[in-house]
């Protein structure tokens, strides 16, 4: 084991006290050309939402590059005016989250080869001890998430289709999380 | 299962690694804890190398914080009831380097163990002076420092007459995905320790005694308030000979 690593604990059920932001949900600013809302439910073993939940996204911007110093590509000013790449969302009494966003560009990968445009995720929750980490895909990117070496190495395919999004008619994606049981999304140890 | 392939560079790209932290977190799947029953992956989590989403990460500083945020003790009409603390100490690596201006954000119950929100049921008195909720941010060595009320223990539903042990809830960004932690503060000396099911969740004994801050009489101020310290520890970049030619 690692020593001296600060041991997690769960955010409880009153994580309302110190966590939401009033602009949390919005990697973007409202009415930003091009933005994209994602929702979705936050479900449990039994299939019941979880109205005490909170997930967070992080992601490129556009152009596939971070604002942050350990990029080795180095640190780039979003292409995109306002664009945070964090997304911080309770669920509501439906559990139910909301991110409104811009699609993030493809990214180099270390090993050679590019990464389909993602979202982590971190989902959060009474219960947890630890937070959970996923990761969301656009579902019209078909060609690019089928050359993803997270995805493509993920071989039960209807374990991989729970990190693709659904499309809305709309326009809008659709990404539910299920912790636990049929159709359970992956989770990632990162 | 390992996805892919995670040499630490080729294709151009150097990225920094961070050290695991397998053995210190609880397992999701902790059946004292009742609450995770239903709440827990049964598939094992997926190993995912650390790519350019997980080594990069929101850096939030200053400008998230209010005038008020590092004191939980301000803010409204008077001074809340109970027995007022500072709390402080340093965010560091696992590997001993300080987390400069990253993002604490807090909550905690008042000093009668009740939280100001809808779902808590205690019958113990909800203080008009005191919300519960705080920010602060790390300086240039990854020091931090709050005012509050010392939080009460709270009875709860896991058991019958379970009651949590007295704590402060902890949330950090650190500077990578990788690093994002929340976790709980607890204080020295609780006979709460051996009974509760949250604390006991770390496998490690050791580990456990981490969340436990201690009593600093140095950081106290004469005549106003008591004080605690607590060190926070992230995972820290392992050492390697990519990270020395970058000169970090």
């Amino acid at each position: 084991m690692t020593e001296g690593i600060t041991p997690s604990q769960t955010v409880g059920p009153y994580l309302e006290l110190g966590l939401p932001w009033a602009d949390g949900p919005f990697v973007v600013p409202p009415g930003t050309r091009g933005a994209i809302r994602i929702t979705g439910q936050v479900l449990d073993g039994a299939g019941a939402p979880l109205p005490d939940a909170m997930i967070e996204t992080w992601q490129a911007d556009p152009d596939g590059r971070f604002d942050h110093p350990d990029d080795p590509r180095g640190a780039a000013k979003p292409s995109v005016a306002g664009f945070r790449g964090f997304g911080r969302s309770t669920t509501d009494s439906a559990g139910r989250y909301e991110i409104v966003t811009v699609r993030p560009g493809p990214l180099p990968a270390p090993e050679g080869g590019t990464e389909a445009p993602h979202l982590d995720v971190s989902v959060f929750a009474r219960g947890m001890l630890d937070r959970t980490v996923t990761r969301m895909y656009f579902p019209d990117e078909a060609a690019a998430n089928a050359a993803d070496p997270v995805l493509s190495a993920i071989t039960d395919p209807s374990r991989r289709a729970t990190l693709i999004a659904e499309a809305d008619p709309d326009g809008q994606l659709r990404f539910d999380i299920r912790l636990q049981g049929d159709h359970e999304t992956v989770f990632f140890d990162v | 299962m390992t996805v892919g392939n995670p040499p630490v560079a080729s294709g151009g790209l150097v990225l920094p690694r961070y050290e695991s932290a397998a053995g210190v977190h609880p397992p999701l799947d902790s059946p004292e804890y009742k609450s995770s029953a239903l709440r827990h992956p049964n598939q094992p989590l997926i190993a995912l190398p650390q790519r350019l989403t997980e080594i990069t990460g929101p850096l939030f500083g200053a400008e998230r914080v209010g005038e008020h945020d590092a004191d939980l003790t301000a803010g409204h009409a008077g001074e809340p009831i109970g027995e007022r603390i500072i709390v402080s100490g340093r965010v560091l690596d696992s590997d001993g380097r300080p987390v400069p201006d990253a993002l604490i954000e807090v909550w905690q119950a008042n000093a009668a163990g009740r939280y100001a929100h809808h779902v808590d049921g205690h019958p113990a008195p909800l203080d008009p002076n005191f919300s519960g909720g705080g920010r602060c941010v790390t300086d240039s060595v990854g020091r931090y420092r709050f005012v509050t009320i010392k939080p009460g223990p709270y009875p709860w539903g896991n058991h019958y007459n379970a009651w949590r042990p007295a704590h402060i809830h902890f949330s950090l960004f650190g500077r990578a995905f990788t690093q994002r932690l929340v976790t709980q503060m607890f204080f020295p000396g609780d006979p709460l320790f051996p009974l509760d099911p949250i604390f006991n969740s770390i496998p490690d004994q050791a580990a456990r005694q981490r969340l436990i801050c201690s009593f600093d009489i140095d950081t106290s101020v004469p005549d106003w308030a008591m004080a605690y310290s607590w060190d926070i520890v992230l995972r820290g970049r392992t050492a390697t000979a990519f990270e020395s030619r970058e000169g970090k």
